[in-house]
């Protein structure tokens, strides 16, 4: 799948960007996304785009394509595709350009899509609009490009809306819309950000192989260093709007020569290492040294609870039943169509089981991985046990006593209550707009915890900052104040503010950049080490799981398909869907 | 489609109930005495007991309320006390005359208005974005008795282009044979031209007046819907595929900004058929806003009823088109069938 392709950039490349600068101007004055940046990108070549959030490598992009906002423009520099310079060209050129040429792919499917529009008159709009099709056959050619791009019924998908389609499937018509004209360029954006990763193996594989068939070039822009080296011949790493390295993507991995690609190489989770090894190296040591003292002296509670004593949670056999919604889709047609033709009700049951009679336990201190794909369950198991919504069937007994008899709107005020914390996925959106930092972590003190004067509850506050890292001065800023990885440690402090036995983690770090998910991950087992806590563990991401987790449960379709020790489960899998999982899993060359 | 609709109007029914009992409850609470009113300042407290007895008032409540119902089931609003006219007849022969012209004024807004917006959000910053904003604020800012009056007062009195503020029709015109009730249709329909205009004369002042009241709302509402959408992904991706500006701007960023402009329709309609009242009262306009009015000041309790009921059945048929509409455009929307 990594084929490199030998004649890497020909002769003269098909896109040269030469010292490009990107300007916005915002309220202070000119800001510089983009310095001075050099890339080529030869005939049939795939290269990568990588570097974290505000590293500059979606605006070159949307430079390369002038697609920027109203406020950036290109201040310096070049840009020349196949003879053109895109700088001087006029916007007529452009447009012509612009999806025949050049076609871009973008992150959020759904949100690319027209809501409104259906899909196969979407694909026709940019036939038409670069006359490679006429009125007649233009309905014909968006049915072909649906079905190239691996959409079963196609002509019936044709007609579908993009709420009716799943991510998966909102991306495949992402890509028909991108290679509709048979461009030479494609520009895929985070294509598979938020997908599965079985979905992301299927995509990306669809994307390579069509663009490969063609003969297309490719740029793919990603976070992801793994999926980069995987898929490109070669990789460019940008960081604060300068490119720091462009190599070759076997020896990225292997030697990689700028400090900040060493940084995140060691960043990317992958197979073979620990927590600490995701660190920078100085740090990465000092950890690693202080977790070993610790394990001598016994006090680490990971993967060493004792099998005996009863467990803190014991999920029996739970059931979530939803009604199922009509599957004939939301649209006024259908719904005359059903009103029209009055057929009698066959089917489907009634009910849809989200969670479908699974158990399983969480011991003291220890740290249980929940993974799955989207839609398996995994989500509104830990919704159960946080009790934030009641189960239809089973028992969920925590340290002893049966929270799932407790209706979820009681529960909310009993003392058990504070025994059971959650950290959520988005930390900007799991946040109070209007509440300082400081005001956020007091929260559960204020509602759950002993009254307290307000100087102790500052006094608490100030001991949990300093504990998740997180440094005073912070405290009193609001949420768009401070950055992602500093939300995440507000979200983490307020998650144990109550010294709680049981901690669920719902995909905590999903949203955050690799150099900030080492070190929230990192913070989140030196705590878990401090204060004895457990760990429910939800993620997708098998690669996060193996860091953190003493056992696996491994969930399809509201089942368990495996469950186990993490080395047994991820190193040798026994059930088929595990194997998949991991197999869809983007292996960098090592 | 039909069994949406049928459904939609079952549930308004309960609401349609509580407007009759509070329209009932609310002109029984009104000051002043009818009886005492109609009987005249001169008369004995017999005559006052006895037209009291007449119209029923000496019942109690409860009586009333079960007299009113049954005689508003047979289509019977009861009788205006100050004209003698069934209150049934005189509002649906006033009816046409304020629809047509709040259609007329919300129209004419909502041409302005779009557009206006559309090209405030396509070029913001620039000259037509600053045009629309004062568009806006004056048109909120000015009340449109006051607006009203300054029309008058120029394009009348000053310039002597707008006929006289007297109602639908100059005196030395007949109305067209009534089919719609709307002159303006009515008057093309018996291919009347002269009427046509006349009735058209009569109306620009007071549906400018409606207009530059709605424009605001409108024009707003259009604007800032129209800029969150140019600033979605989906319209990215359709620069990005070198869509033509038109198709952009057209076909994806306004059919899905007109989602929260159709529901400011429905408000500002709701607000005209409020300001029809004023109006009507300043261009001397025989709908039933004036009447309305007149009947309240008089405590004629049967034509505020009645007024009240129509407007509310109005506001429900009109919710339930937007409804409809917004079904028909947007798929994702289902409304509850």
């Amino acid at each position: 799948m990594t084929a490199a392709i030998p004649n890497a950039p020909a002769e003269v490349p098909l896109l040269d960007v030469r010292d490009l600068t990107v300007e916005f101007s915002t309220r202070r004055g000119a800001v510089q996304a983009v310095k001075h940046v050099d890339v080529t990108v030869g005939k049939g070549e795939t290269v990568a785009i990588v570097g974290e959030s505000g590293s500059g490598k979606s605006v070159t992009s949307y430079a390369v394509m002038r697609i920027l906002d109203r406020a950036g423009r290109i201040a310096d520099g070049t840009i020349t595709f196949g003879g053109v310079d895109v700088g001087k060209a006029g916007e007529r050129e452009m447009r012509d350009l612009r999806g025949r040429e050049i076609s871009m792919i973008f992150q959020n499917p759904r949100a690319a899509l027209n809501p409104i529009r259906k899909v196969g008159h979407q694909i026709e709009d940019v036939l038409r609009q670069h006359a490679q099709a006429g009125s007649d056959d233009s309905k014909a050619k968006a049915i072909a490009i649906l079905e190239q791009v691996r959409i079963a019924r196609p002509d019936e998908r044709y007609h579908a809306f993009p709420f009716e389609l799943s991510g998966g499937m909102c991306q495949r018509v992402v890509i028909a819309l991108a290679l509709a004209c048979r461009p030479q360029l494609l520009i895929a954006d985070e294509p598979t950000t938020g997908l599965d990763v079985t979905t992301q193996k299927t995509v990306m594989d669809l994307v390579v192989e069509l663009t490969r068939q063609r003969g297309m070039s490719t740029i793919l822009i990603t976070h992801d260093l793994g999926l980069a080296a995987a898929y490109c011949d070669r990789v460019v790493v940008m960081e604060k709007g300068r490119v720091v390295e462009t190599a070759n993507s076997h020896a990225i991995f292997s030697a990689p020569n700028h400090p900040y690609t060493r940084k995140l190489v060691r960043a990317t989770p992958r197979l073979g290492v620990t927590l600490s090894d995701l660190l920078p190296e100085e740090e990465g040591v000092a950890r690693k040294a202080s977790r070993a003292s610790n394990g001598a002296n016994g006090a680490n509670g990971a993967g060493h609870a004792s099998s005996d004593e009863q467990p803190l949670l014991v999920v029996e056999g739970l059931v979530k039943e939803y009604p199922r919604k009509d599957t004939g889709g939301g649209s006024l047609k259908s719904l005359f169509k059903r009103n029209g033709a009055a057929t009698a009700p066959e089917g489907p049951p009634p009910v849809f089981r989200a969670v479908d009679g699974i158990s399983f336990s969480v011991r003291r201190g220890e740290s249980v991985g929940l993974v799955g794909e989207s839609g398996c369950g995994k989500s509104t198991t830990s919704t159960m046990v946080m009790r934030l919504i009641d189960k239809t069937g089973g028992q969920i007994l925590f340290d002893g006593e049966d929270i799932g008899a407790i209706p979820a709107r009681q529960f909310a005020r009993l003392p058990l209550r504070k025994r059971i914390q959650m950290v959520f996925q988005d930390p900007t959106e799991s946040l109070n707009p209007r509440f300082t930092a400081v005001r956020a972590i007091a929260d559960p003190i204020l509602r759950m915890g002993e009254s307290m004067s307000a100087k102790a509850v500052r006094a608490r506050c100030e001991e949990l900052a300093t504990q998740v890292g997180l440094p005073l001065e912070f405290l009193d800023r609001f949420p768009h104040q401070l950055s992602g990885g500093q939300k995440a440690r507000v979200g983490i402090a307020r998650a144990i503010a109550l010294k709680p036995d049981l901690v669920i983690l719902d995909e905590p770090t999903a949203a955050l950049d690799v150099s900030v998910q080492a070190v929230v991950l990192n913070l989140l087992q030196d705590l878990k080490e401090q204060l004895g806590m457990s760990y429910l563990f939800v993620s997708h991401d098998l690669n996060v799981v193996r860091l953190l987790c003493d056992r696996v449960i491994v969930m399809q379709a509201g089942r368990i398909v495996e469950e186990g020790p993490t080395e047994k489960v991820l190193g040798a899998p026994a059930a088929a869907y595990t194997r998949e999982l991991l197999s869809a899993i983007p292996h960098p060359p090592l | 489609m039909l069994r949406m609709v049928l459904k939609r109007l079952m549930l308004a029914i309960p609401s349609l109930i509580g407007v009759v009992i509070v329209t009932f409850l609310l002109t029984r609470a009104l000051p002043g005495d009818p009886a005492a009113y109609f009987a005249g300042p001169a008369a004995t407290e017999e005559a006052v007991a006895q037209i009291r007895k007449q119209l029923g008032l000496d019942q109690p409540l409860p009586q009333q309320f079960v007299r009113y119902v049954s005689d508003l089931s047979r289509g019977d609003m009861g009788v205006a006390l100050t004209t003698g006219q069934p209150v049934a007849a005189e509002i649906m022969s006033r009816l046409p005359a304020s629809a047509e012209l709040t259609l007329l004024g919300l129209i004419v807004s909502v041409l302005i208005a779009v557009p206006l917006g559309i090209l405030a959000a396509t070029s913001p910053g620039s000259m037509i974005d600053h045009t629309c904003r004062i568009v806006t604020t004056a048109g909120v800012s000015l009340p449109v008795f006051f607006t009203g009056l300054v029309l008058v007062y120029f394009f009348y009195y000053q310039l002597g282009v707008a006929p006289a503020p007297l109602g639908r029709l100059d005196v030395y015109f007949s109305a067209p044979p009534q089919i719609t009730g709307f002159y303006l249709i009515d008057s093309l329909i018996a291919r009347d031209g002269e009427t046509f205009v006349a009735s058209l004369k009569q109306l620009i002042l007071p549906a400018a007046t409606l207009a530059i009241f709605a424009l605001a709302p409108i024009a707003r509402m259009t604007r800032a819907s129209m800029l969150a959408v140019l600033g979605s992904e989906f319209v990215r991706t359709a620069r990005a595929s070198g869509l033509s500006p038109g198709t952009v701007i057209v076909t994806y960023a306004f059919r899905n900004a007109m989602l929260p402009v159709i529901t400011t329709l429905g408000m500002v309609f709701s607000f005209l058929l409020g300001a029809n009242v004023l109006v009507e009262k300043v261009f001397a306009w025989p709908g039933i806003g004036s009447y309305a009015v007149e009947a309240l000041i008089a405590s004629d309790f049967a034509p505020v009823q009645g007024f009240v009921l129509t407007m509310a059945v109005m506001y429900v048929m009109l919710n339930l088109l937007i409804d409809v509409l917004y079904g028909l455009i947007d798929p994702r929307v289902r409304i509850e069938a």
